[in-house]
C-alpha cells in the first residue's frame, strides 16, 4: 500500500512526463538551436541537390565557350567554368553525386561495424577479444593510403568507391557497437530470450539491435561527413569521381587548378568550396544535437 | 617501461609484413602493369624489361624475392624513373614532407593551445564563442578548400607570399598552416573541454586557496592535466596530417613524398607506391608508440599494459 502511495504522490513531482527514448530526444534536439538550424540547412541543401539539376535552365554538362569564365551575374548566379557550363548547375549536380556517396558509404560502414560490434560484444570471451584486436590493428593504419592504392589500381568505379569509403569507416561503429552490446547484454530481456530458447543469431540481430538505434543514428549521421570528405579528397587528386560526372571535390579541383595570375577566377572554388563545407557544418551539428539527445553515454553538460 | 617498449617495437612487423604482403598481392593482382602508359612496346623489348625487374616469375617468387630485399632494407628500384631507385626518392622527398609535418603540428598545437586555453578562461563570453566558432569552421573546410583560398587572399590580393613551390621559409608558412588548421581546431576544442573540467578540479581549489593568482594556477598547473586528452589525440592528428599531406603538397608545389606517392599510384609504379605506404606506415606506427609513452610519462596515473 506504502508503495503505491508513494507512487501515485511522486507523478505530481515530475515536471514533464518522460515519452519514451524519441519523444525526449526530439524535445532535447529542438532546444539546440544549432542542431535545428543544421538540420534546416541541410534540407535545404539536399532539396536544392535533388530538384536543382532539374530545374535549372542549364545542363550540367552544356558547354557554352562563348562564355568561358565569366564571374558570377544575374545570368549565371555562380558564374561559368572554363568551358562555360553554369557553376550553379555544377555545384548543384555535384552535390547529387557527394550525398549519395556519403550515404552509401556511411551504409556500408554502418552494415559492416554493426555487424562486427554486435557479434564481438555479444560472443564475449576470446572472439571479442580477437575481433577487437583486429580493429585496434587496423586502427592505427593510415587508411586514406590503402584506398588510393585500390581505388587506382582497380579503376574508378562508383561501387568501388562506396565500399573502399564504408570500409575505412566501420572501425569506430563497431567499437560504440560493441560497447553498447555489454551492457545490454546484461539485461532480463537477453536472459529471457534465451530462456525461450531463441537462436543467438535472432538475438543478436532481432532483440539486440534494435535497442542500439540510438548511438548507431547518431555515429552514423557524423560518419557522412566525414566520408563525403573522403570522397572529395579522392576526387581532388583524381581518383574518386571521374568526369563527366562531377562532385564537389571535382569542382574544387578545378577551381584550384584555374587561379592564375592573370585571373583569379575565386568564384570556381569559393562555391564548391562553401558547398561542402556548409553542409559538412550542418551534418556536424546535427549529429552532435542528435547525440546529446539519443547518446545515452554521452554526458549531458546542463 | 623498456619491455613495453620492446613489445610494441617487435609487434611492429609482423604489421609491416602484413601490409606489405597485401599491397603486393593488390599490385600484382590488378589489371595494367606498369609498362603501359607508354607508346607501344615491340614485344621482345616488353619481354626483356619484364625480365628486368622479375614480373615474369611466379608471383611467390616475386614475393619472396620483394622480402629478402626488404629485409635488408632495399624498396627496390622504381619502375618509372629507371635510374633511380626507391630508396633515394624517399630519401629525397621524405625530410621535406618531415619538415612541412613537423611545421604543420607545430602550428596547430600553438594556435589551438592557445584559443583552448583563452577560449575556457573567458568561458561564455563572446572570444569564446568567436573562437569555438573559428574552430567549428575550421574542422569543416577541408585542407583543399582552404589552401586555394588562403592562396587567393595572401598571395594574389595581399601579394605577400609565393603562390608555390619550396626553398624558403616563406615557401613553409602557407602549406603548413592549410595542413594544420584542422588539426588546430580540433585541439582547441580538446583544450578548452579539458581546461574547463581541470579547473574544476579539487587541485585547482587548493591552488586558489594557496592565494596564488589565476593566471599562474591556469598555466603552471590546470593546463598540465587540461592537455592530456590534447597529447592522447597526437596519434590520430599525425595520421590525419599525413594524409592531408599529400593534397596540400598538390596544392602548393612541395616536391615531398606525398607527391610522388600519388604520382607513383597514377603512374602504377609499384614500387615506389608500396615504398612509400610501407614508410608512412612505420613511420605512425613508430610515432603511435612515442606518444603512447609520452602520455603515461605525463600522465601518472595511467599504466603501460
Amino acid at each position: 500500500m506504502e508503495m503505491m502511495s508513494a507512487s501515485v504522490e511522486s507523478w505530481g513531482d515530475r515536471p514533464r512526463p518522460a515519452r519514451g527514448l524519441l519523444a525526449d530526444a526530439w524535445r532535447d534536439f529542438r532546444r539546440n538551436r544549432a542542431a535545428v538550424a543544421g538540420a534546416a540547412v541541410l534540407a535545404v541543401v539536399v532539396l536544392s541537390a535533388w530538384v536543382g539539376p532539374v530545374a535549372s535552365p542549364y545542363r550540367f554538362d552544356e558547354q557554352e565557350l562563348a562564355e568561358q569564365l565569366e564571374p558570377p551575374s544575374l545570368k549565371h548566379p555562380f558564374g561559368t567554368d572554363i568551358a562555360g557550363r553554369d557553376l550553379l548547375t555544377r555545384v548543384l549536380f555535384g552535390g547529387r553525386v557527394s550525398l549519395l556517396v556519403g550515404l552509401a558509404g556511411t551504409l556500408v560502414s554502418l552494415v559492416i561495424g554493426v555487424t562486427w560490434g554486435a557479434v564481438a560484444g555479444y560472443a564475449g570471451g576470446r572472439i571479442d577479444n580477437y575481433m577487437m584486436r583486429f580493429v585496434d590493428l587496423l586502427y592505427s593504419l593510415p587508411f586514406m593510403f590503402f584506398v588510393i592504392l585500390l581505388v587506382t589500381l582497380f579503376g574508378r568505379s562508383l561501387l568501388l568507391l562506396f565500399v573502399a569509403l564504408g570500409a575505412v569507416q566501420w572501425l569506430t561503429m563497431s567499437r560504440i557497437v560493441r560497447g553498447q552490446i555489454l551492457t545490454l547484454k546484461t539485461q532480463p530481456f537477453v536472459e529471457a530470450a534465451r530462456a525461450l530458447g531463441v537462436r543467438n543469431r535472432r538475438i543478436v540481430f532481432n532483440h539486440l539491435v534494435p535497442n542500439l538505434l540510438g548511438p548507431v543514428i547518431v555515429y552514423a549521421t557524423l560518419t557522412v561527413p566525414v566520408i563525403m570528405l573522403e570522397e572529395a579528397f579522392l576526387s581532388f587528386l583524381g581518383l574518386g569521381v571521374s568526369p563527366p560526372a562531377t562532385s564537389w571535390g571535382l569542382l574544387a579541383a578545378e577551381g584550384a587548378a584555374s587561379i592564375s595570375i592573370v585571373r583569379t577566377n575565386w568564384w570556381l572554388i569559393v562555391f564548391p568550396g562553401a558547398a561542402l563545407s556548409l553542409t559538412l557544418l550542418c551534418l556536424n551539428f546535427l549529429g552532435d544535437g542528435l547525440r546529446d539527445g539519443l547518446d545515452p553515454r554521452h554526458a549531458r553538460r546542463r | 617501461m623498456t619491455a613495453y617498449v620492446l613489445r610494441r617495437l617487435l609487434g611492429v612487423f609482423p604489421l609491416l609484413a602484413l601490409i606489405a604482403f597485401f599491397a603486393f598481392v593488390f599490385m600484382r593482382t590488378a589489371p595494367g602493369g606498369p609498362f603501359d602508359q607508354e607508346r607501344a612496346l615491340p614485344p621482345q623489348i616488353e619481354a626483356s624489361l619484364r625480365a628486368r625487374y622479375h614480373l615474369d616469375e611466379p608471383l611467390i617468387q616475386q614475393f619472396a624475392r620483394y622480402a629478402g630485399d626488404l629485409v635488408r632494407g632495399d624498396l627496390g628500384p622504381s619502375f618509372r624513373y629507371r635510374n633511380r631507385s626507391v630508396n633515394e626518392i624517399i630519401a629525397q622527398s621524405a625530410p621535406v614532407s618531415l619538415t612541412l609535418g613537423v611545421v604543420a603540428m607545430a602550428f596547430a598545437l600553438l594556435a589551438g593551445i592557445t584559443a583552448g586555453v583563452i577560449g575556457a578562461l573567458r568561458e561564455h563570453t563572446w572570444v569564446d564563442h568567436t573562437a569555438m566558432a573559428m574552430a567549428m569552421a575550421g574542422l569543416c573546410i577541408p585542407n583543399f578548400v582552404l589552401g586555394p583560398l588562403l592562396i587567393l587572399v595572401f598571395v594574389f590580393h595581399l601579394r605577400l607570399l609565393p603562390p608555390a613551390g619550396w626553398g624558403g621559409l616563406e615557401h613553409l608558412i602557407l602549406p603548413a598552416i592549410t595542413l594544420g588548421a584542422i588539426r588546430a581546431a580540433t585541439i582547441a576544442r580538446l583544450t578548452r573541454g579539458g581546461m574547463l573540467e581541470a579547473l574544476e578540479q579539487d587541485f585547482v581549489r587548493t591552488a586558489r586557496a594557496k592565494g596564488l593568482g589565476e593566471r599562474v594556477v591556469a598555466l603552471r598547473h590546470a593546463l598540465k592535466v587540461a592537455i592530456l586528452p590534447v597529447v592522447s589525440y597526437l596519434g590520430p592528428a599525425m595520421a590525419a596530417t599525413l594524409t592531408g599531406s599529400i593534397v596540400v603538397e598538390r596544392i602548393f608545389l612541395v616536391p615531398g613524398l606525398g607527391t610522388f606517392f600519388v604520382q607513383s599510384a597514377l603512374n602504377r609504379d609499384y614500387t615506389v607506391a608500396m615504398g612509400a605506404v610501407l614508410f608512412y606506415s612505420t613511420l605512425l606506427v613508430l610515432l603511435n608508440l612515442i606518444v603512447d609513452v609520452a602520455y603515461t610519462l605525463l600522465d601518472p596515473r595511467v599504466e603501460l599494459h
